[in-house]
């Protein structure tokens, strides 16, 4: 990054630096690693997240292995795992318990969150209102290394005695409790993480409100800025409760409290000592207040993403901005009172599940609102094919697809049979994977060039595209098979002792090769994202003919991203307006009188 | 570009960066403590021998440290009110009694705390001294941490007052509202600990 600028573009950025901050360029490490600028840290914070990604997607190769062929050595790295994971290269239960709870807690808390909300929020959003940096660069800065903190714990606890946290990425009391010392490193690394996005949304919000160029008004904002508005509220407000919880599981781990210890808990024979009385499921309703929440700040900056893309490659302006924007608040607002449909087999009172059930069938119409506006937004336009339009057109039916096979699941009575069960697995990883993620990737190729100020290649990018989208759906279409058939998502063999899950067992060789043709498909990627930093095409300050404001500074933006102040005239989405010369009006240039 | 509003508020949402993010840091510590609260009744309720806390615990020590907290509050509007009328040396003075006020109550509270400890009465012995520990230990560490901001600004961070006295200003405002809701907190832990 920053190899490429033209000798013009230089000059003028030192000009301003020279006028506006009074310094000169920074140190290495205060301008690429300690760095203040939003743009920098958006950059940590999605390499960061990357890299998690990846490592989670390899621990899930591994279970994989393990669920395809039960018993058998893992080829080529099993000896290197280690006799206390997988002695003659089996892997161990509890080795595949720790990769679960990891797998779970990585992807979202240090894969998907960080890129979608650390990543995009940190380098788009400022650009996008036309700031000049986040309101508190500083605090940005330590979110970021807050996170990092977080993360390498976690990293740390897999070479902890006992290994890593093993309880599932619900960290359910009171196995948790009783749960070797990578828990506590759990704990810990959570607190790191959760102050980090505590930080960030305070920064994110304040941004989004106070940093506003002039002219922006809140319903002229892109719908990208809305939907990371929202997801900080939701961070902001559902985390702590989170925190609350892992400060008290802390305390039962190291101070011996029994918050979350009933009486008379028997572990391997012999009754637990401890004050006992304390409540299992307080943890659930504690864990769920935020990580029912945690799912929209999964999806709503995915969302955002998709939003600006498909109105971008359709030229059209969005179907239903407002209609959008009621509804992402609504949803964030009504995130806050669903959370016990993740309980309904925890023995509540039917009323409970009834309040619950209803609530979680009035959410997801705000869902189905942004979901329908988008693909109404397709409807006549002249739509380009390009690679972040390709992932932001999968991300619709996938999304759909994790959408409506939600609802089973929030109806009491279609739980009953589904909870637990693979059914579960597929229904969140289509949300997730094929969707989120893909809004992700979507995302990557589309400000790849304002970061770098090259594109990446197209034909890598579908070479990336296509075999994703079949993989994907070869992965997690079956485990709506298998769980319907009543297979449960814990089970180390993969369910090989259960009669009933005979029928559906050969699904599982076809969905691990699918993960492992999934990685394979990943590899287009990495060559494209690393070739196209130094070779790519280059590309114009606005590549894709878009009209919001990050499209109007340089690309990459210098420190202080814009060269004049912008003033912003008009909506966001002011493509292919009748009379205009060209299908685009960016947001700054001014309305003739 | 210098990022704006942080000494002169924004004219159309009335309010300064710092100011919406202290009150959105404080809604964010609302859920913190809230969520702490509400474990407190739901073991509470659930208790089949909940020891009253004014049988275990100290109520004149926690009475005084109240006292002690709330004129730390008093001072601390006191010190922001001599910037407000430009009187540096006044802060400086009402500044440095909330910290101590602060080390007053870290003080009293040890002695509390070590009283219990040398009693045998340990987070572990009951979920009541579980959620006594916890609560007040974590506004312990808020304590700390709104001492330590008042600290930096009574000390090297009152440069900032030379060059830019309303951004100065408007720091010991926040720190002033996080310190008011510290106290705040204690408030509702004196009596739900220490009465109820």
């Amino acid at each position: 990054m920053g190899k490429n600028r033209d000798s013009g573009k230089d000059a003028g950025r030192e000009k301003l630096g020279a006028q506006e901050h009074g310094h000169h360029e920074l140190g290495f490490w205060r301008k690429y690693v300690f760095s203040t600028d939003h743009k920098v840290i958006g950059i940590q914070y999605a390499i960061t997240g990357l890299m998690f990604l990846l490592f989670g997607f390899c621990l899930m190769m591994l279970m994989r292995w393990q669920l395809a062929y039960p018993e058998q050595p893992i080829p080529l790295i099993g000896g290197l795992l280690g006799d206390l994971r997988a002695p003659g290269g089996v892997m161990l239960p509890e080795f595949y318990n720790q990769l679960g709870a990891m797998h779970g807690t990585i992807m979202v808390f240090l894969g998907v969150v960080p890129l979608a909300v650390g990543g995009f929020g940190n380098f788009v959003l400022p650009l996008q209102v036309g700031a000049p940096d986040m309101a508190f660069p500083k605090l940005n800065m330590f979110s970021y290394w807050s996170l990092f903190c977080g993360g390498m714990i976690m990293f740390a606890s897999f070479f902890m005695p006992g290994g890593a946290a093993q309880s599932g990425w619900t960290s359910y009391a009171p196995l948790a409790n009783i749960a070797p010392t990578g828990q506590t490193a759990w704990l810990i690394g959570m607190i790191f993480l959760i102050t980090s996005s505590l930080l960030g949304s305070v920064n994110f919000i304040v941004t989004a409100i106070q940093l506003r160029a002039k002219g922006l008004t809140f319903m002229r904002l892109p719908f990208f800025c809305w939907a990371q508005l929202i997801t900080a509220f939701l961070l902001l407000l559902a985390f702590p409760p989170l925190e609350a919880a892992g400060v008290l599981q802390l305390m039962d781990r190291v101070a011996g409290t029994s918050f979350f210890m009933p009486s008379g808990l028997v572990v391997s024979g012999e009754v637990v000592q401890g004050a006992g009385q304390g409540s299992p499921l307080l943890w659930q309703h504690l864990f769920w207040f935020l990580a029912h929440p945690e799912v929209y700040v999964l999806i709503l900056p995915a969302m955002g993403i998709v939003a600006e893309i498909v109105a971008n490659n359709t030229r059209k302006p969005l179907w239903g901005y407002k209609a959008m924007v009621y509804s992402v608040m609504f949803l964030a607002f009504m995130s806050f009172i669903v959370w016990a449909h993740h309980m309904f087999m925890t023995g509540m009172g039917t009323t409970m599940a009834a309040f619950f059930q209803t609530t979680t069938m009035i959410i997801s119409i705000p869902s189905v609102v942004i979901l329908a506006c988008l693909f109404l937004s397709l409807w006549g336009g002249s739509i380009r094919f390009n690679t972040p339009m390709l992932f932001a057109l999968a991300f619709l039916p996938m999304f759909g697809i994790g959408g409506l096979t939600g609802l089973p699941l929030g109806l009491t009575a279609t739980d009953i049979h589904l909870h637990d069960t693979y059914y579960v697995i597929g229904h969140f990883h289509y949300v997730v994977a094929p969707g989120t993620i893909f809004a992700l990737f979507a995302g990557v190729y589309y400000w790849f060039p304002k970061a770098t100020g090259r594109k990446m290649s197209e034909f890598l990018g579908k070479l990336h595209f296509w075999p994703s989208l079949i993989f994907m759906n070869v992965i997690f279409m079956p485990m709506f098979v298998q769980g319907l058939a009543g297979v449960s998502r814990r089970l180390y063999d993969g369910g090989q002792v259960y009669a009933h899950a005979g029928p559906v067992l050969g699904l599982n060789k076809m969905m691990s090769f699918g993960a492992w043709g999934l990685a394979i498909a990943q590899i287009p990627f990495i060559i494209n994202f690393f070739m196209s930093i130094r070779m790519g095409e280059k590309a114009s300050d606005n590549p894709w003919d878009a009209t919001t404001l990050e499209w109007v500074a340089p690309s990459p933006p210098p420190h202080g991203n814009f060269l004049t102040e912008p003033v912003v005239y008009r909506g966001a989405y002011d493509y292919s307006v009748p009379g205009e010369s060209r299908d685009f009006v960016p947001q700054n240039q001014p309305t003739e009188a | 570009m210098d990022i704006p509003y942080v000494d002169a508020p924004r004219a159309d949402t009335g309010l300064t960066n710092g100011k919406l993010g202290i009150w959105l840091f404080l809604a964010s510590e609302v859920m913190l403590f809230g969520a702490l609260f509400a474990t407190y009744i739901i073991l509470r309720t659930g208790s089949i021998d909940w020891p009253l806390g004014r049988d275990i615990l100290n109520v004149p020590m926690a009475t005084l440290n109240t006292i002690v907290l709330i004129s730390s509050s008093v001072t601390m509007v006191m010190a922001w009110a001599s910037l407000m009328r430009k009187d540096l040396g006044k802060f400086r003075l009402f500044m440095g009694l909330t910290v101590m006020f602060g080390f007053g109550f870290l003080i009293i509270k040890y002695f509390e705390y070590s009283a219990k400890l040398h009693h045998g009465l340990l987070p572990s012995t009951n979920n009541f001294l579980a959620i006594y520990f916890t609560l007040t230990g974590l506004h312990a560490i808020h304590v700390i941490g709104g001492m330590a901001v008042n600290a930096y600004l009574w000390g090297p961070g009152a440069k900032l007052w030379k060059t830019r006295p309303e951004w100065f200003t408007n720091r010991v405002e926040y720190a002033g509202l996080f310190w008011h809701f510290v106290d705040l907190v204690w408030i509702f832990l004196f009596p739900i600990l220490y009465l109820l």
